[in-house]
């Protein structure tokens, strides 16, 4: 029997229904359109009912040099108990922290159910060899992270690379196991929708469980518009296969209306479905804060001042 | 609301995410119990004595009583604009014409949320789209208009222009408030004065418009305000106009035609549609179906140019309806007044009949019907989102003009078929064409016979973009440049000719 040419790695995942296109993502269009979902008006139980939600997606970040034991041991309490006032404010879903700090982090949110999620891969660039970002990755995890988030390798994507993008996350995937994986796109640095999107299905298909906005490291991050992307690319996965792949935008979301916009949009996009920790992440370090004040100003109707809610 | 479904051992999932109600206040607008007919500045009783309710078409409610204006007092409306036309108005500077425009816009953006709920009231449009559409392009073409009333020399160089005096003004109900601007703003700079008459369902807006006249301190007479239904259109149509401008639906835009034959009367047209959407295998997929959606379920499908046939390359035909059926599961249809709704009321009884006419000859005629499941109001006019597969271009809901929330769908395999397709119709005012490649767009806009040609988008206005019809869709335009010269008397200026 003769042998089929030889694909690209990287191409036989979902691609295969789709061709011959990836399909690409106009603009002027997506931008109007997430402008659109924003103007969906939430208002009270729908409101509130998006804030509890909210906090229970939330990976709570610190990424910062200056991390120390104590910085991190006082976010992971503020994870599990993020208004101490309030016992009906649910936990986080996670602390991301470094690796360095995972053993700390561990200990505060043990019993919990808060997970701890750590970033490998030479975060933030991706500019390291293989070998020593599937050493990082495998090390994560033996360090007790629940999570992985990966970056892509930026560089090689723009220079057309795409099979040695998806051979690294393969091989992360690979190192980490049954460990949570999300893969980082780092979209402020992709320069075009069309890019977010060829990147979110390359990650899809090498076997990213999540795929994630950004590192948090740039000023351009998680607008509307790119998470829409994501999720029509997750959407258009889950058409043709069935398999579920979660989403989680970082950086840039810092106030609760913001995060009820982003949850409109994937309500919208993707469904009930997706409404759940498991499919769903705000990667955020300032947005807690603001959605725990939406939350109390909605159930008493006033707003409290921001000295009565923690800063850690 | 929160209640929480357990599926396996994951976290619960949401079982519903309902939007609590998010309703614009009505307190804003203030209607009255009885409106007169606004000739020379003020509301007068009208002479046929004869009043109706015009209606809210979400619950059927009645809002306020309207005069139905007889041929007496059309005549009496015309009689004063053309007063108002050789008193001062024509003689006027333009820079002063200038100045009553943009008063006009400016009060129009100032009162915007008053206007926006209103014309959701009384025209069942979602406020959504009277906020962010409706009003804010009314004012847009004020302003547009304003700019041009002192330089209509340099619009149309080495032609010496003049006004015609009166134009007599005939607009529909899908889009009362800008549809008048549409008409008044270009007849005004140019330098005529007006009678318009607004569409017998939705009259308030214009009422509305009156006092924005009165605040603008616009000159008495400048423009007059008759309501009624058919009847009065068909007097101020016989009546001592220069000039019929007419917006509505290509049968009466023919009885029109022939009754002014021979009469010298100038006439512009803007008629019904049936658009071709096209859309090309290589198109960016999500973003065309919002196109297609905003093209069909946009006011209700109450829109001349609405892209009412899809017809979708063969080799992506099933992945696009799939994503099209799934987006129409999303659209929230309800109380006009809701900032989530964004499908609002059919606009009348009779448009509901007609819609569910046509549905029915479809389903008939052995087309498939898809609507997404929703719950539709008890009172009121409502008609859920359609979508039609499995049409045949012989089919009447792929000929005839339905201006309800209804699509069909065709499919074709080669541009030129895709163009063959699309121009075979008797209507021609507006196409979309969704593609990545930007040669084929222009190669497809050369070859279609519609006035407006969309890109990777669809139902986007600009006051300095003409918008008008091809074939049974009327001639003339309104909008940019193209809308000030049916306003307008030319004489060619032969020194100016020579000289330049």
């Amino acid at each position: 029997m003769a042998q089929a040419p030889a694909l690209p790695t990287g191409f036989e995942l979902p691609l295969e229904p789709r061709l011959p296109r990836i399909g690409s993502v106009d603009q002027v269009a997506v931008e109007a359109r997430a402008t659109d979902l924003s103007r969906r008006s939430i208002k009270r139980e729908a409101k509130l009912f998006a804030l509890d939600l909210a906090v229970r997606m939330m990976d709570l970040t610190t990424l910062e040099g200056a991390d120390t034991p104590g910085k991190v041991a006082a976010l992971a309490s503020k994870a599990v108990r993020p208004d101490p006032s309030d016992a009906s404010v649910p936990s986080v879903a996670a602390v991301c922290v470094y690796p360095n700090l995972v053993q700390t982090a561990r200990e505060r949110v043990a019993g919990s159910g808060v997970k701890v999620a750590s970033v490998a891969t030479a975060f933030p660039s991706g500019q390291s060899p293989i070998d020593l970002k599937v050493a990082e990755a495998r090390r994560v995890v033996e360090l007790g992270a629940d999570e992985v988030d990966m970056v892509i390798d930026r560089g090689a994507f723009l220079a057309g690379r795409y099979a040695k993008v998806y051979d690294e996350i393969v091989q992360v995937k690979e190192a980490v196991a049954e460990t949570h994986l999300k893969v980082i796109l780092e979209v402020g640095e992709l320069g075009t929708y069309d890019n977010v999107r060829r990147a979110s299905l390359l990650a899809i298909a090498a076997g990213a469980d999540f795929i994630k906005t950004s590192t948090g490291k740039l000023s351009s991050s998680a607008t509307l518009p790119v998470t829409l992307v994501m999720l029509e690319a997750i959407r258009d996965v889950f058409e043709e296969t069935g398999r579920r792949v979660g989403m989680k935008p970082a950086g840039g979301i810092r106030n609760a209306k913001q995060a009820v916009q982003t949850l409109v949009l994937v309500h919208e996009t993707l469904g009930l479905d997706w409404l759940t920790p498991d499919l769903f992440r705000f990667g955020a370090s300032s947005l807690l804060n603001d959605v725990l004040m939406q939350i109390r100003k909605e159930k008493t109707g006033r707003y409290q001042s921001p000295e009565y809610f923690t800063i850690d | 609301m929160a209640e929480l479904e357990q599926r396996g051992d994951r976290t619960p999932i949401p079982a519903a995410w309902e939007y609590a109600s998010a309703p614009e206040s009505r307190e804003i607008v203030k209607l009255e119990e009885r409106y007169g007919l606004f000739i020379g500045g003020e509301f007068v009783e009208p002479r046929s004595g004869e009043h109706y309710k015009t209606l809210d078409p979400s619950s059927e409610e009645p809002l306020a009583e309207i005069p139905q204006a007889g041929p007496e007092d059309v005549a009496l409306a015309v009689g004063t604009a053309r007063k108002a036309f050789s008193d001062g108005w024509s003689a006027a500077s333009p820079a002063e014409r200038a100045k009553y425009l943009f008063r006009i816009a400016r009060i129009l953006q100032e009162r915007s949320r008053e206007f926006a709920v209103l014309e959701s009231l009384n025209g069942g449009k979602p406020i959504r789209e009277s906020r962010d559409v409706d009003v804010p392009l009314a004012a847009a073409h004020f302003f547009y208009y304003a700019g041009w009333a002192d330089k209509l020399e340099y619009a149309f160089p080495h032609r010496r222009q003049q006004p015609l005096g009166v134009a007599g003004q005939i607009i529909p109900w899908n889009f009362p408030l800008l549809m008048l601007a549409w008409k008044i703003a270009p007849a005004l700079a140019a330098g005529n004065t007006v009678v318009l008459k607004p569409a017998e369902t939705t009259p308030l807006s214009a009422l509305l418009f009156c006092d924005v006249l009165r605040q603008a301190e616009l000159p008495p007479g400048v423009v007059n305000i008759v309501t009624g239904d058919g009847a009065t259109g068909a007097a101020l149509v016989k009546s001592e106009v220069d000039k019929i401008a007419f917006t509505g639906s290509t049968e009466v835009g023919k009885a029109i035609q022939r009754e002014l034959a021979g009469t010298g009367k100038k006439l512009t047209l803007e008629l019904g549609g049936k658009a071709a959407n096209i859309i090309f295998d290589d198109c960016a997929l999500d973003q065309a179906v919002e196109g297609i959606v905003n093209g069909i379920y946009f006011n209700q499908g109450h829109v001349c140019c609405a892209g009412s046939r899809l017809l979708v390359q063969e080799s992506i035909y099933e992945p696009l309806l799939e994503k099209l059926k799934r987006r129409l599961t999303t659209l929230r249809v309800g109380d006009p007044l809701d900032k989530n709704t964004d499908v609002g009321a059919i606009n009348s009884r009779q448009q509901l009949d007609k819609i569910e006419e046509l549905v029915a000859a479809g389903e008939e005629e052995g087309a498939e019907i898809y609507q997404p499941p929703c719950r539709l109001p008890e009172k009121g006019y409502w008609f859920a989102p359609t979508v039609f597969t499995n049409v045949a271009q012989s089919y009447r809901i792929a000929q005839e003009e339905i201006f309800g929330p209804v699509l069909s769908v065709l499919t074709f395999r080669t541009p030129d078929e895709a163009v063959e397709k699309a121009n075979n119709t008797p209507y021609g005012l507006s196409a979309g064409v969704w593609t990545e490649k930007g040669s084929r767009i222009l190669w497809m806009a050369q070859r279609l016979e519609a006035g407006v040609i969309w890109a990777n988008t669809y139902n986007r206005f600009d006051p300095a973009s003409p918008f008008g019809g091809y074939k049974e869709s009327g001639f003339g335009r309104e909008g940019g440049l193209h809308g000030l010269e049916p306003y307008l008397d030319f004489r060619e200026d032969s020194a100016d000719v020579i000289g330049g």
